[in-house]
C-alpha cells in the first residue's frame, strides 16, 4: 500500500513535470510573438509568423490549462498554497495568456475595436512575459517562497484558511529573486531559438528563412549564458531535503546535483537533452539547407527541463520549499492527493498516448504544407 | 488576538469569480450551440458534394472562431480561480474536485485545440472526410469538456463518493463513479449543454433572420433557419425535461435553495409553483409576518408535484429550514439552523481533538463524535441562522425568467420551424425582428440558470460541508478588488471588440450570392 502510494506519487510528478516539460516547448509559440516585429519586417512576413505559430497557439494554451488542472488534481496543496499566496504572480501569467488568446483571432479582423497593431504588441507582450514569469514560477521550486501550511489552522473557525504566504508582495517578490530571473530569461531565450528553428521548419520563405538563421546564433548565445549561469548554481547551491525517515526538511549541500547522479534518467534525460538543444541549433546554424533543428531541439528542451523537474521533486526533495517555514515546505508525500484519486487517474493517463499521437498525426498533416505568402494572404 | 477573514474579502472574491463565470458563460453557449450547427451543415457539404453547404458551414465557422477564443481565455481564468481566490476550497476538496478537472484536460482540451487547428486551417489541405470528423471532434471536444466540468460543479451542489480524513483534513474520493456518474452531474450536464443549444440555435435563427429583413442571402437564410429552428426545438423540449429533473433533485438535495427559487416561507402540502409574481421588498426577514408577495399567480400543487412527485406532498419553506421541527420524508423530525450550527461546532472541535490527542483512546473517541456529526460540519462556520438563506430576490426573480424565457423560445422555434417548413416565413418580417431579439433572451435565459444554481447554493460553497466564508484564499482584499476591475475592464474591453468584429462579420455574410 505504501509502497503503490509512493509509487504513484512518484508517477504524478513525473507527468505533472513533463506536461511542464511540453509547456516549454510549446511555448515557441510565445518565443515567436516575442520575435514577430524582429523578424518580420513586412506585413507579409508578420502575417506569415502569425499564421504558422497561430496554427499552433491553442496546443500551449491546452497544455498550461492541462498542466494546472494535473496540477490541482495530484498536488492539491500545491495549487491551494502557490495560486492562492504567489497570487500576482498567477494573475500576470493568466493575463498574459487571455490577451494572447484573444490576439490571434482578432489581429487581422475587419472593425476590432483597438486596431491590428495593439493585438500584436499583446502577443509581443505575451510572448516576452509568458515565458518570463512561468520561469520565475517554477524559479521559485529551487529558491523558496514564503509560506506556512498549518492544517489545524481549519478548526480555527474565524480564520480557517490552511496556507498563508508571509511575503506582502504576494509572488511578485519571487521576481526580485535574481536566479529565478535568470531562469525566466533563459526560458524566454529558449522560447526564441526554438521559434527561429520552428520558422525555418514551416516557413517557406526567403527572407524569413535568412533573417532566422541569422538571428539564431545570437539568440542561442543568449539563452546559454542564462541557462548555464542558472545551470551550474543550481548544480552548487543548497537544496531542500527531505529525511525519508523522519520527513523532516533540511538543507543539504549540492542536493540537485546529487540528485542528478542519484537519478540516473534525469541525468541521461539531461544529458541527451542538452545534447539534443545544441545539436539543433549548430547543425541549423553550420547547415544552410537543414530545417529540421526545432525537432532535434525541441526534444532536447523536453528532456532538459524534464530531467530538472524530476530533481526537484524525486529523491526526497521538497519541491515547493518554503522559506518562511521549512517544515511547511512541500513535497510530493505531503502534497499529494489520496492513493486512490492518483489510482484513478493514473488509469485515465493511460489515454495519454493517444492524445499524443493524434496531436501528432494532426501536426504532421497540417505541416506538410508549409507556410507560405499564400496562406498569409488568405 | 485571533485574527479573522474580512467579509470583504469573500465577497469581493465572490465577485470576481461571478464576473469571470458570467463573462464565460457568455461565449460557451455560443460555442457549444454553433458547433453542432456548422457541423451539420458541412456534413450536408460532405454528403452532396453541394458548395452551397460548404460556403454555409465556412461562415457559421467563422463567427464560431470569434466567439471561440475568448470562452478559453475566460476558462482558464475561471480553473485558477480555484487555488488563487479559494485556496482552502482547493485543499480541503482537491482531491475530489481536481481529478475532472484533469481529465477534463486530457480527454478534452486537446481534443478540442488539436481538431480546431484542422477545422480553421485545414480546408483543401485535408481530405473532406478528415475535416469533416476534425469538425465534429471539435464539437465533441467542447462537449466533454462541459460534462468534466459539471461533474465538478455538481459535486460543490451534491458532494458524493468522498469520505473526510482527519489525518490529511480533508475530504478523499472513495468512488470514482459516484462522482462522474452522480445523477446530479448527468442531469446538470445535460441542462446546461441543451441551455448551450438553444443559444446556438437562437443565435443561427436570429442572424439568418436578419439576413432575410435585408433580403440578402435568402437561400442561406432560409436553410440555417430551418436547420436552427429545428434544433432549438429539440433542445427547448428536452430542457423542459431536465429542466424538471434539476428542479426535483435540488428539492431533494437543496431544499433552501428551492425555497428561495419558488420565495416560499411558509411549507405547506400541495404546495403552488408560482407563474408568475412581484416580492415584497419590504419583506427583511424569514418571520418578520409579512407577506412575501405582492402578486403572484401560482399553479396549485405543481411545486410539492415537482419537488415530491405528489401534488399533495409537503414542501418546507425558508422558515421550516430554519427552524426545523417539521417531520421529513424519511419520518424523522427535522433539525433547527441552530442545532445543525451546534453540530457543526461540535465536530470541529472534535477534529480539533483528534488531531491534538496523544493516546489512541482519545483519538478515536474524537474521531467517533466528529464522524457522527460530520454531515453538519460546514454549519460549524456559520454564525448566524440567516446567513443560511440566499438572497431569495435574485433566486427567484432569475429563476421566473429563465422559465418564462425558455417556454417563450419553446414557441418560438414551434412557430419558426413551421413557418419555414411551409415556406411562409420570409413575408412575417415581424417575427423575424422577435427572431432576432430572440439571441439576447437566450443569453439571459442562460445567464438566469446559473443565477439559480450558484446564488442559490449560498453560503455554501460545497453544500452544507464548506461555506464561502472558509473555503477563501487569505489574500489583500485590495489585491483582489484590484484584480476584480482589471478583469472586468478587460472583459469588456474585449466583448466589445468580439461583438464588433462579429457584427462586421455577419454584415459581410457569407456572400454566396456573388459567388453564383
Amino acid at each position: 500500500m505504501e509502497a503503490t502510494y509512493m509509487l504513484l506519487q512518484h508517477y504524478w510528478w513525473f507527468l505533472v513535470s513533463l506536461l511542464g516539460a511540453m509547456l516549454v516547448f510549446l511555448m515557441f509559440v510565445q518565443g515567436g510573438q516575442s520575435l514577430l516585429f524582429t523578424i518580420g519586417k513586412t506585413e507579409a512576413q508578420q502575417s506569415m509568423l502569425l499564421y504558422s505559430t497561430g496554427r499552433k497557439w491553442e496546443l500551449t494554451f491546452t497544455t498550461l490549462a492541462t498542466f494546472g488542472g494535473a496540477f490541482f488534481a495530484s498536488f492539491p496543496l500545491f495549487y491551494s498554497t502557490s495560486f492562492g499566496g504567489a497570487y500576482w504572480l498567477w494573475m500576470l501569467i493568466l493575463l498574459c495568456f487571455v490577451l494572447q488568446a484573444v490576439s490571434y483571432e482578432y489581429q487581422a479582423k475587419k472593425n476590432n475595436l483597438l486596431g491590428k497593431k495593439t493585438y500584436r504588441i499583446f502577443l509581443l507582450l505575451n510572448g516576452i512575459l509568458a515565458p518570463m514569469l512561468i520561469g520565475i514560477a517554477v524559479g521559485t521550486f529551487f529558491s523558496g517562497a514564503e509560506f506556512v501550511v498549518d492544517k489545524q489552522q481549519l478548526t480555527c473557525t474565524q480564520n480557517p484558511v490552511v496556507s498563508s504566504w508571509k511575503n506582502p508582495g504576494h509572488g511578485l517578490e519571487a521576481a526580485l529573486v535574481w536566479w529565478n530571473v535568470c531562469l525566466g530569461l533563459a526560458v524566454l531565450f529558449l522560447s526564441r531559438v526554438l521559434a527561429l528553428l520552428y520558422f525555418i521548419n514551416n516557413i517557406n520563405d526567403d527572407d524569413v528563412q535568412q533573417q532566422s538563421r541569422r538571428r539564431l546564433p545570437w539568440e542561442a548565445a543568449l539563452f546559454l549564458v542564462f541557462f548555464l549561469t542558472f545551470f551550474v548554481r543550481w548544480l552548487l547551491q543548497d537544496g531542500f531535503a527531505v529525511n525519508p525517515e523522519t520527513k523532516e526538511v533540511f538543507m543539504q549541500p549540492g542536493k540537485y546535483l546529487i540528485n542528478l547522479i542519484e537519478i540516473p534518467a534525469a541525468l541521461t534525460g539531461l544529458l541527451v537533452g542538452v545534447v539534443g538543444v545544441l545539436l539543433g541549433i549548430a547543425k541549423t546554424v553550420f547547415c544552410r539547407r537543414w530545417r529540421k533543428g526545432i525537432w532535434f531541439a525541441g526534444a532536447g528542451a523536453v528532456l532538459t527541463v524534464l530531467a530538472l523537474l524530476l530533481c526537484a521533486g524525486w529523491n526526497n526533495t521538497a519541491y515547493y520549499p518554503s522559506t518562511a517555514s521549512l517544515q511547511s515546505s512541500l513535497t510530493i508525500e505531503n502534497s499529494s492527493s489520496s492513493i486512490f484519486t492518483l489510482k484513478t487517474m493514473a488509469f485515465a493517463s493511460i489515454l495519454i498516448p493517444f492524445v499524443l499521437a493524434y496531436i501528432a498525426y494532426v501536426w504532421r498533416t497540417l505541416d506538410r504544407h508549409k507556410v507560405s505568402r499564400q496562406d498569409a494572404d488568405c | 488576538m485571533v485574527e479573522t477573514i474580512d467579509t470583504h474579502l469573500i465577497d469581493w472574491s465572490r465577485a470576481q469569480f461571478a464576473l469571470t463565470a458570467i463573462y464565460h458563460w457568455l461565449f460557451v453557449p455560443l460555442t457549444l450551440g454553433l458547433g453542432i450547427v456548422q457541423a451539420v451543415m458541412e456534413t450536408a457539404y460532405y454528403k452532396t458534394g453541394n458548395e452551397f453547404w460548404k460556403k454555409t458551414a465556412q461562415f457559421w465557422m467563422k463567427i464560431f472562431g470569434i466567439n471561440f477564443a475568448i470562452g478559453v481565455a475566460t476558462g482558464l481564468i475561471l480553473e485558477f480561480e480555484f487555488g488563487a481566490n479559494w485556496s482552502n476550497y482547493s485543499w480541503f476538496v482537491g482531491d475530489i474536485f481536481g481529478a475532472p478537472l484533469a481529465i477534463e484536460g486530457i480527454l478534452a482540451f486537446f481534443m478540442e485545440a488539436t481538431f480546431i487547428a484542422v477545422m480553421f486551417f485545414g480546408w483543401g489541405k485535408v481530405s473532406k472526410g478528415f475535416h469533416l470528423a476534425s469538425t465534429w471532434l471539435t464539437v465533441a471536444g467542447a462537449t466533454i469538456s462541459a460534462y468534466w466540468i459539471l461533474v465538478a460543479n455538481a459535486w460543490m451542489q451534491h458532494p458524493v463518493g468522498m469520505q473526510f480524513n482527519p489525518d490529511t483534513v480533508r475530504n478523499e474520493m472513495v468512488s470514482f463513479w459516484e462522482v462522474a456518474l452522480s445523477p446530479v452531474a448527468v442531469n446538470k450536464f445535460f441542462h446546461a449543454v441543451l441551455s448551450g443549444w438553444i443559444v446556438g440555435a437562437a443565435f443561427v435563427v436570429g442572424v439568418a433572420c436578419w439576413f432575410l429583413l435585408k433580403k440578402r442571402e435568402t437561400k442561406f437564410a432560409l436553410s440555417s433557419i430551418k436547420i436552427g429552428a429545428i434544433f432549438g426545438l429539440i433542445a427547448c423540449v428536452l430542457s423542459m425535461w431536465t429542466g424538471d429533473g434539476s428542479a426535483h433533485q435540488v428539492a431533494q438535495k437543496q431544499p433552501m435553495k428551492l425555497a428561495a427559487m419558488e420565495g416560499l416561507y411558509e411549507g405547506r402540502n400541495g404546495a403552488g409553483l408560482i407563474g408568475v409574481g412581484v416580492l415584497n421588498p419590504d419583506k427583511e426577514r424569514y418571520n418578520d409576518g409579512k407577506a412575501p408577495f405582492i402578486f403572484k399567480v401560482e399553479a396549485p400543487g405543481m411545486l410539492s408535484l415537482l419537488a415530491e412527485r405528489s401534488a399533495s406532498a409537503y414542501v418546507p419553506g425558508i422558515a421550516n429550514l430554519i427552524e426545523g421541527g417539521y417531520t421529513q420524508k424519511d419520518g424523522t423530525v427535522a433539525l433547527s439552523a441552530q442545532e445543525k450550527m451546534e453540530r457543526g461546532k461540535l465536530a470541529i472541535r472534535a477534529l480539533a481533538s483528534y488531531r491534538a490527542a496523544e493516546s489512541d483512546s482519545a483519538r478515536q473517541q474524537a474521531y467517533a463524535t466528529l464522524d457522527k456529526n460530520f454531515k453538519y460540519f460546514g454549519y460549524g462556520y456559520i454564525t448566524n441562522p440567516s446567513d443560511l438563506i440566499p438572497p431569495v430576490g435574485l433566486t427567484f426573480y432569475a429563476f421566473h425568467v429563465m422559465v418564462l424565457i425558455g417556454g417563450f423560445l419553446l414557441l418560438l422555434f414551434a412557430a419558426v420551424a413551421f413557418l419555414s417548413y411551409k415556406n411562409r416565413l420570409a413575408p412575417k418580417r415581424w417575427l423575424q425582428r422577435v427572431c432576432i431579439a430572440a439571441i439576447f433572451l437566450a443569453i439571459v435565459a442562460g445567464q438566469a440558470g446559473w443565477i439559480v444554481a450558484e446564488v442559490g447554493r449560498q453560503p455554501w460553497a460545497i453544500q452544507d460541508m464548506l461555506p464561502t466564508s472558509a473555503a477563501i484564499s487569505k489574500l489583500p482584499t485590495s489585491s483582489v478588488q484590484l484584480t476584480f476591475f482589471i478583469f472586468l475592464a478587460l472583459f469588456t474591453v474585449l466583448l466589445v471588440a468580439e461583438l464588433k468584429i462579429m457584427i462586421s462579420a455577419i454584415k459581410k455574410g457569407p456572400q454566396i450570392e456573388q459567388a453564383q
